[in-house]
């Protein structure tokens, strides 16, 4: 594919910070403009900038509600200013055992699944990553299939009831272990490592677990942690497989919680109980705090692992 | 938009990597040629020499069996029955049945097309906004100008799709955003959650708001592998910009955008599920409904299991066909294959 040339040469030791730059390298010009143009880039920064308010309205929006007094939504008032403000709904949400009790489940989730994941992941992709491993093409295509073809909602809805998983962990940090997207990102890394390095690995005796784990893994750091944001971020955000697989309330991720606060088949009714005027306000104030509580471990995060992630992308398209 | 993918490794042109380790191109010729005994025995020389390697591949193809190919082999109860605690195989023989079921089920149908419509909607409005996006974002200058644009248009990506609808129904509630607009230009209040005939505006919105700055991504990385002589050479010969942008800049993403093209084409019918699963209400079902949510409905919420597996599979098989055809077309026209 395209991206091929752009991203070889650095291919062996992809530095993100590095990669995230070359995307923002602009056109170099060295002609002067014309008057067109120039009106062009005032346009261009109006839109631009209108992308970026955009964006970024949603977020603001649900803060502005989640520090705002129940009547001033209800009348329409709150958009960009919390109105009325108070803290108050986030001590009711807080306070809330089941909030902390699913959040709880989400961040053991995220770590027990990505963990899996990435022991099943890293070990495929080390193997098919070797160019002389006989029926290498075999067990690549084993895994890429899946991609194009899947079993589907309710052969795999069937699968999980039988095998016993439904309400235990398992049906949430299992069957999602493998991303071929993430398993041919990891393959690319390894066949661009030098050779050298193993065979001087193997001259000094090591087997392919201690090359794997002493030599070949301290050397991917950086693919490793971007693979770990990949796979959190996707877990931590998953909603659906516990939705199907969990009936137990106590073993809800926050997503979850969240979504039946949503649905108003609402977990928090006690929360927003004895207030008398009505659901839809007192669960729009809350909503919003819940929101704001499940995206702020992202949002911190975010600056810090948002070029990891552009790495990987375009590691994933190198060859492509 | 789907996720930018890699799949060169499903490439056959590498075919030759059959051979064993030491043996080199004489060898693979000769197990090429004779697959009498030769192969078997040097089978077993390669996992003597390679069985740690062959050890590591042991979990990660039991799960991928268990989960991701008993899953395909379990599609059979499209056309065998199937009861609930027997086997996941089903019990006996029904042929056609569920498959002329669907056939015959009006549902079905509209569902259908709701599914294209909203799969084409999809294809006409989200996929080209991150190519103008990028086009833009490659005009300006100052860099942390565009480093700031890129970092606030990505992070809708990172968003749990729950959060996603949580917005979406915040903003177009009859106390939201948009009817706080509307109510001050004088308009009156519309209800646009419960609203059939606004579904598929707020659900190619909420798309668009997610997707289309991460979309950008590698547009971006096409466009820096151009040659910037190009440019030059242009210049000289005296295009502006514009021009530039026509016969340089669109011709050296064109690979790009192929590929996503295809790719997003193979995702078509699969319609984000779960987005619609979170939007949608009885009242809106008439546009709203996809046919993931049907079966959904139809298989999980009223125990039809062989009936939604036979739409599950006849679905599976469209998103296949489309993602073949459309590789061998964009492989036809432009030269440019996923594999």
């Amino acid at each position: 594919m395209v991206t091929d040339s752009a991203l070889k040469d650095q291919a062996g030791a992809p530095d993100p910070t590095r990669l995230a730059r070359r995307l923002e390298r602009p056109t170099p010009t060295t002609v002067k403009d014309s008057r067109g143009y120039k009106v062009f880039t005032v346009i261009n920064v109006l839109v631009l900038t209108g992308v970026m308010a955009i964006t970024l309205y949603p977020f603001a929006n649900i803060i502005a509600q989640s520090f705002s007094s129940e009547g001033f939504i209800n009348a329409g008032q709150v958009n960009l200013v919390p109105r009325g403000f108070n803290v108050e709904t986030y001590r009711t949400v807080m306070a809330d055992n089941m909030f902390w009790i699913n959040y709880r489940n989400t961040v053991v989730y995220t770590v027990v699944a990505t963990t899996i994941a990435m022991v099943l992941t890293t070990t495929y992709a080390y193997a098919i990553s070797k160019k002389n491993l006989r029926g290498r093409n075999f067990f690549i295509m084993v895994a890429v299939f899946t991609m194009f073809f899947n079993g589907g909602l309710i052969p795999n809805y069937v699968l999980i009831n039988a095998i016993g998983f439904t309400n235990t962990i398992w049906a949430i940090v299992i069957p999602n272990a493998i991303s071929v997207f993430n398993l041919l990102v990891m393959k690319a890394f390894f066949e661009n490592m030098p050779d050298e390095l193993e065979e001087a690995a193997a001259i000094d005796g090591l087997g392919t677990y201690r090359t794997l784990l002493r030599i070949v893994l301290p050397l991917s750091k950086a693919v490793i942690a971007t693979m770990v944001l990949f796979y959190a971020v996707s877990f931590w955000n998953s909603w659906f497989q516990a939705f199907l697989y969990l009936d137990d309330a106590r073993l809800y991720p926050v997503t979850v919680y969240l979504r039946n606060l949503i649905a108003g088949a609402t977990t928090a009714t006690s929360v927003a109980g004895g207030s008398s005027d009505g659901m839809t306000q007192v669960a729009s104030n809350i909503q919003s705090v819940t929101m704001v509580l499940t995206v702020l471990p992202i949002i911190c995060l975010y600056p810090f692992i948002q070029k990891y992630f552009v790495s990987g992308v375009m590691l994933g398209s190198v060859k492509g | 938009m789907s996720t930018p993918q890699n799949l060169e490794a499903s490439s056959p042109a590498g075919g030759q990597a059959t051979g064993t380790l030491s043996d080199g191109a004489a060898a693979v010729a000769i197990a090429r040629t004779s697959r009498g005994a030769y192969p078997q025995r040097s089978w077993r020389k390669t996992l003597r020499r390679d069985w740690q390697l062959y050890s590591l591949l042991v979990l990660p193809l039991i799960f991928l069996l268990i989960f991701r190919y008993m899953p395909m082999a379990g599609n059979v109860i499209a056309f065998r029955r199937f009861r609930p605690g027997s086997s996941i195989f089903g019990d006996e023989w029904v042929g056609l049945r569920y498959v002329e079921l669907f056939i015959n089920d009006a549902k079905f149908w509209e569902v259908f097309q709701n599914t294209l419509i909203l799969g084409a909607l999809g294809l006409l409005i989200v996929f080209p906004l991150p190519i103008i996006l990028a086009l833009l974002l490659n005009e300006v200058r100052r860099i942390w100008f565009k480093r700031l644009v890129q970092t606030i248009s990505y992070l809708p990506h990172f968003m749990s799709i729950v959060i996603v609808a949580g917005m979406v129904f915040q903003i177009f509630s009859v106390q939201g955003t948009i009817n706080q607009v509307i109510t001050a230009v004088g308009g009156d209040a519309v209800n646009f959650m419960q609203r059939a005939d606004w579904f598929r505006t707020i659900y190619i919105s909420s798309e668009v708001w997610q997707t289309v700055g991460w979309g950008t991504i590698l547009y971006l990385a096409a466009l820096t592998t151009i040659d910037q002589q190009l440019y030059e050479a242009s210049r000289i010969d005296g295009a502006n910009r514009w021009k530039q942008t026509w016969h340089i800049t669109l011709p050296g993403i064109r690979p790009t955008m192929v590929t996503l093209l295809v790719l997003n084409i193979g995702t078509f019918m699969a319609v984000g599920f779960e987005k619609v699963l979170l939007l949608y209400n009885p009242l809106t079902y008439p546009t709203a409904d996809v046919i993931s949510t049907y079966l959904y409905r139809v298989g999980i919420l009223s125990s039809n299991f062989s009936y939604a597996t036979a739409i599950g599979l006849f679905e599976s098989l469209i998103g296949l066909t489309l993602i073949l055809s459309a590789n061998a077309i964009s492989r036809r026209l432009v030269g440019t294959s996923l594999w």
